[in-house]
């Protein structure tokens, strides 16, 4: 990322290979793009320190699972990713986190657009209480100004995207909490979706769904990192080894362990993550 | 295994898994000493106990095989853990196998006896690399018991000693049958009765790369002797 503008636009990132550097087209296809490239990352709760040093890259276009015992700092690593923490007073981050090169800890960003593209789902569903229609069109309209036939179109798209439309194309104007938890965590992803992000993070999306709807949510997984790139918390570890590319093993606030996710489950390279993935943590 | 899972249920599973492979185990290795005996006695009714208990080292199989499908079914194996299950899953098949050779020397030896042929050639090297092979499957169980991955390399590399003894045996067998015609017949079962040795022995070879496999975590199958020693020895 040698000549990238120096100035933050986070207007200028797209989805997908998405940054500024259009001129730079020599780059082989093959080489790897990271999304997000964290360094050095601190991150506090008052005084209690959640998250000790982090480094890692998140690369493009893959999905990349946090696995950990609970309270090891993978949901405040994702939370830190788009900055979710700054809504709570004492929480702080220092260190990096360069989006597409864009360190997004920096002061003076735009938290509303940083957001936008780099969206997040939550651990319960969480459609706001309006038609599913407005669910989507809401986070819509406050970056783009669409005309009524763009916003139906964008809204028929994202439903599209997050696996929804059939099962909801006919119940448009009925509040998103009459859907069922499958269907209304399908919603929020596809509000997510909507407004065109790069970055998906995505908080134990499935925990509180029953098996037929973590398979469909799993499979919408798939289909979207062809064009997002993915984020995941999960409690599930076979969750994680089904749906990513990449997993990190976090303990105590420390990153133990990142690396492809075939490795991790068959041969990781430190005892601890072997011992937490094979259940003989204690 | 040393430690514990969290379920001491997975840790009986597993402990199953391998306890049942020993035990098939040791009845291929009798199956195979039998066979070797009936052979050096030339003894008809030893030559049926083999081919008698065949079918108990292929229940044994099935058996073992439907275990390895149960713990993957309901535990999800990962790391070491899905090593192991995969490993046991292959080396019964290398034992029964190995059953297979060890019923097939029971065979060919029961044809040699009813056609009156004994031993008109030297088979000196047949009774030793069939003593190689029962020793050498012995300590690659032992070396899947103990999860000991140098015993294992060991395994592998004196597998070539049977290799040796087994092409000096065809050499030998060559020069017997050009010289008298006559003995090509019996020459091909004694043929037949060294290749199923030297096949044992390359089953055993098979069981001590699964040790290395579960320990260590790298596939050492078809590569050079001197990686894989490198890699039983990696800390």
């Amino acid at each position: 990322m040698s000549n990238m503008k120096t100035n933050f636009d986070l207007n200028q990132i797209d989805r997908l290979g998405g940054s500024v550097n259009v001129e730079n087209n020599q780059q082989p296809q093959s080489e790897i793009r990271n999304a997000l490239e964290v360094r050095d990352l601190n991150f506090f709760y008052g005084s209690f320190q959640g998250l000790k040093n982090i480094n890692l890259n998140i690369e493009e276009g893959k999905v990349t699972a946090f696995i950990g015992p609970s309270g090891c700092g993978k949901s405040t690593l994702l939370r830190t990713l788009n900055r979710m923490y700054d809504l709570y007073p004492g929480q702080r981050a220092e260190g990096e986190i360069n989006f597409y090169g864009q360190n997004i800890l920096e002061q003076g960003q735009d938290l509303n657009l940083l957001r936008s593209r780099i969206g997040m789902v939550f651990q319960k569903p969480t459609p706001f209480p309006m038609s599913i229609y407005e669910n989507i069109a809401f986070g819509v309209r406050l970056y783009e100004k669409l005309s009524r036939s763009e916003m139906d179109e964008r809204v028929e798209w994202a439903l599209n995207k997050a696996a929804l439309w059939t099962e909801a194309k006919d119940k448009l104007n009925q509040s998103g909490l009459s859907l069922s938890g499958g269907q209304q965590q399908r919603l929020c992803i596809a509000r997510g979706v909507a407004v065109k992000p790069s970055v998906i993070l995505l908080d134990e999306p499935t925990s509180a769904l029953d098996p037929i709807s973590t398979g469909k949510i799993e499979e919408l997984i798939n289909e979207l990192k062809h064009e997002y790139t993915i984020a995941i918390v999960t409690h599930n570890m076979q969750q994680a080894a089904r749906v990513s590319d990449y997993t990190a093993y976090m303990y105590l606030g420390s990153l133990i362990e990142y690396g492809k996710t075939d490795e991790i489950f068959i041969k990781p390279q430190r005892k601890e993550t072997e011992d937490y993935i094979t259940g003989r943590f204690g | 295994m040393p430690d514990k899972h969290l379920s001491s249920q997975f840790d009986a599973d597993l402990n199953a898994l391998s306890s049942r492979l020993l035990e098939m185990g040791g009845l291929v290795e009798s199956q195979i000493a039998t066979a070797m005996r009936a052979f050096t006695q030339m003894d008809i009714d030893t030559c049926n106990i083999v081919i008698e208990n065949e079918k108990l080292v292929n229940d044994m199989e099935i058996q073992i095989d439907m275990l390895c499908t149960e713990v993957i079914a309901r535990r999800q194996p990962v790391s070491r853990d899905l090593r192991l299950v995969m490993a046991v899953s292959k080396a019964i098949t290398n034992l029964e196998r190995a059953g297979d050779e060890a019923e097939r020397v029971a065979k060919r030896t029961k044809r040699l006896i009813e056609a009156g042929a004994m031993h008109n050639i030297n088979v000196a090297e047949i009774r030793l690399s069939g003593q190689m092979a029962i020793s050498l499957l012995r300590r690659s169980l032992d070396a899947f018991a103990r999860l000991d991955t140098i015993a294992a390399a060991e395994v592998v590399e004196e597998d070539r000693q049977i290799d040796e003894e087994f092409r000096g045996f065809v050499r030998k067998l060559i020069t017997y049958m050009s010289e008298d015609p006559h003995l090509i017949s019996i020459g091909l079962d004694m043929l037949t009765i060294a290749k199923a040795i030297e096949r044992i022995g390359d089953h055993a070879k098979n069981i001590a790369e699964f040790v290395i496999y579960i320990v260590k975590g790298s596939d050492v199958r078809h590569i050079p002797h001197a990686d894989l020693v490198r890699e039983a020895n990696k800390i």
